[in-house]
């Protein structure tokens, strides 16, 4: 009965606000277990922590951090590919995080994902049609071989390439034409939200403006809302409406990208955006760069307080303390950061 | 100035099954002496193939360097038998990998790999070896350098790797450190730890340093002179302000186009170069950028053209670079 209360609470929220998707306190642990029979478990790694965050009909939300921040292993959660270990995931109002199988079919028709490595997440033995098409038969969405084949050919039309590619074989493709047969897939089933998981990194840098302007008019074009997750702060910043900064399983930043870049608050988020070299040789010569120190800690051991202070240029005592809560500090410009202007007092 | 290193007409030909694929095909350029220098353009343009044609690193066959010189401190390096560009190699040019976990041995000490290049160039002892690399591993900010230097390269991370591949490289003091994309596989806050630390390193020691990346970016902030290459040829070269002001062949003006810019406006589109990069194999006598150039005209057809100058050292291989300032103006 609780479950049903919550979700005609949340399905009122989601109306009310306009978000696609809401994730509160997300977590998940992953357990490290030793011994070979009697396996117990030792630790937890906490690759998500407490992510809260939503995303708008239509927007693209970035999620930028660097390897093993969590943000991909928060984008499977939301698809529940990972069952995560807390939290909520409300898509279009309804919480996905009990689902069976079975209940999650239709909402996996409406959440797709676009992975990183062109070469690993195509089947090989698999042609370039049956892979567009896969998703197809299994949704039952088309009814006889004319109409799937038309589709297919459709949908490789509008990612840019020939439907006669259709009968050919992932690695007759180069990167950027593979990661396009990636996205054709992810398209297949007219899904409203797509998760962007690291989709241009592979890429060339020539290559890479040809996905990212696809991936921008394909949002136009079908109203698509995205999860655009990368490590890249230049290409977050260029296709996304918000961004979130993750380090170490927490999100320590959300704001515009505009304000996120114009308006840092974060250390870290100054630090990340001080990292990432302009290509202009006469504007480079005069940036103050913030170089941090050290690695980023394990996500098994993280440290005491705020995960941040072992590399923070701004850390003070305070900062030991227990591990700020992300917090309101201008309309829409949410900081998790004692340090930072108009945070407040730490309680 | 006086170059360290000048490379004259290098050609480096790959004879495969199915042809031969001229990854290199008559570049030239030098390096002075403690400068940088970027070589910048995308996978399978031979960046990485000029430089290991430089340390004689080409397995051969299927690859031949064809012709050229490369007169490093006065000398052809492409003369020297084995046992002489051994003792060139990691002692007096040395170079920094791409990956650090595989460029490193899994079953040798730190130490060891250290004391390797320490004994075997310098005539070290021993134990003036152990000490050494403890110290090297410290120049190269690794923090408890005594314990660590014990260790196997599994227990360090990306980032402290690439720190050991710079301690190595810098262990005997080269004239020339050649880093081909040294930070591409690691994180941007540790690439930034990196390519700073190399800067400081090559400044304090007087080394020259050549950066290859694909990372425009890279370029801007830390090399005074940049070389553009495109299917095996250098098609722009010259000081980096040159060449981000006023880029003079199509490839590089659309490079820079494509890139998203951390500083650049809301609702700018940005403007890919359209198709691929072209097959190596048989490629026929014409501009190769052609086929995916928005300026072509009939000459780029059936004329290779040849690298000329513009303006003092910038020098541009396009029929069109002089009126490309106007054309690029009017087409956008």
């Amino acid at each position: 009965m609780v479950q049903t209360d919550r979700q005609t609470q949340t399905n009122q929220t989601a109306s009310q606000n306009g978000n696609i998707l809401e994730v509160r306190d997300l977590q998940m642990h992953f357990p490290v277990t030793s011994g070979i029979i009697f396996q117990h478990k030792v630790a937890d790694i906490k690759a998500v922590d407490g992510v809260s965050f939503s995303i708008k009909k239509g927007e693209t939300l970035g999620l930028v951090g660097e390897s093993g921040c969590g943000k991909t292993t928060a984008g499977r959660c939301i698809l529940q590919l990972y069952k995560p270990t807390g939290g909520d995931v409300l898509f279009e109002g309804q919480r996905l995080n009990d689902l069976s199988a079975r209940d999650m079919i239709p909402f996996r028709r409406k959440m797709q994902i676009i992975f990183q490595d062109p070469y690993g997440s195509l089947n090989p033995r698999m042609t370039c049609g049956d892979i567009i098409g896969e998703p197809l038969i299994i949704h039952k969405l088309t009814s006889g071989k004319g109409e799937y084949n038309d589709r297919i050919s459709e949908l490789l039309t509008v990612v840019g390439l020939n439907p006669y590619m259709a009968d050919r074989y992932p690695h007759e493709f180069s990167g950027g034409q593979r990661q396009r047969i990636g996205i054709a897939r992810a398209l297949a089933v007219n899904p409203s939200f797509i998760v962007c998981d690291e989709p241009v990194s592979a890429l060339d840098v020539s290559i890479q403006a040809q996905v990212i302007n696809l991936l921008e008019e394909l949002q136009d074009q079908f109203g698509l809302t995205y999860l655009f997750i990368a490590h890249d702060l230049s290409v977050v910043r260029h296709i996304s409406d918000r961004v979130a900064v993750m380090y170490l399983g927490h999100i320590v930043e959300v704001a515009d990208r505009d304000e996120l870049h114009e308006n840092p608050q974060h250390p870290y988020t100054k630090a990340l955006l001080s990292a990432v070299p302009i290509p202009d040789p006469v504007m480079e010569a005069e940036r103050e760069r913030v170089v941090l120190t050290g690695d980023v800690p394990s996500p098994m051991n993280p440290p005491e307080g705020c995960v941040f202070h072992t590399r923070c240029p701004a850390m003070i005592d305070d900062c030991k303390r227990g591990m700020p809560e992300l917090r309101e500090i201008s309309p829409g410009h949410l900081v998790a950061c004692i340090r930072a202007e108009g945070y407040g007092a730490y309680e | 100035m006086a170059s360290v290193l000048e490379i004259r007409d290098l050609a480096t030909y790959f004879h495969t099954h199915d042809g031969v694929v001229k990854a290199v095909d008559g570049i030239s350029y030098e390096v002075d002496e403690g400068e940088t220098l970027g070589i910048v353009g995308e996978s399978g343009c031979g960046k990485s193939v000029s430089a290991l044609s430089v340390m004689g690193l080409i397995a051969d066959p299927p690859g031949r360097i064809e012709r050229g010189e490369v007169i490093f401190e006065g000398q052809n390096l492409l003369e020297l038998n084995d046992a002489e560009m051994r003792k060139v190699r990691g002692n007096r040019i040395s170079m920094v990998f791409q990956e650090p976990m595989t460029s490193l041995n899994p079953v040798l000490t730190i130490e060891r790999q250290l004391t390797e290049t320490l004994e075997l160039h310098l005539g070290m002892t021993k134990n003036a070896a152990k000490t050494r690399s403890a110290e090297l591993l410290e120049m190269v900010g690794i923090p408890d350098p005594a314990r660590r230097v014990k260790g196997y390269p599994h227990q360090m991370s990306g980032g402290m790797r690439q720190r050991v591949m710079i301690a190595m490289a810098i262990s005997c003091n080269p004239r020339l450190i050649i880093a081909d994309e040294p930070t591409t596989a690691l994180d941007v806050t540790i690439q930034a730890q990196i390519l700073e630390l190399m800067q400081s390193l090559c400044q304090e020691l007087g080394t020259a340093l050549i950066i290859i990346t694909h990372n425009l970016g890279v370029v801007a902030r830390y090399a005074r002179r940049v070389n553009v290459m495109y299917a095996g040829k250098i098609i722009e070269k010259g000081t980096a302000r040159e060449i981000y002001a006023d880029p003079r062949h199509p490839y590089t003006l659309g490079l820079l186009n494509s890139v998203p810019r951390l500083d650049e406006e809301r609702g700018v589109k940005l403007v890919p170069i359209e198709g691929l990069p072209p097959d190596l194999i048989e490629l026929p006598e014409r501009c190769s950028f052609v086929p995916r150039c928005r300026y072509a005209v009939e000459r780029c057809m059936h004329e290779i053209p040849p690298l000329e100058a513009i303006a003092g050292e910038h020098l541009s291989a396009c029929w069109r670079s002089g009126e490309l300032a106007e054309v690029g103006e009017k087409a956008s």
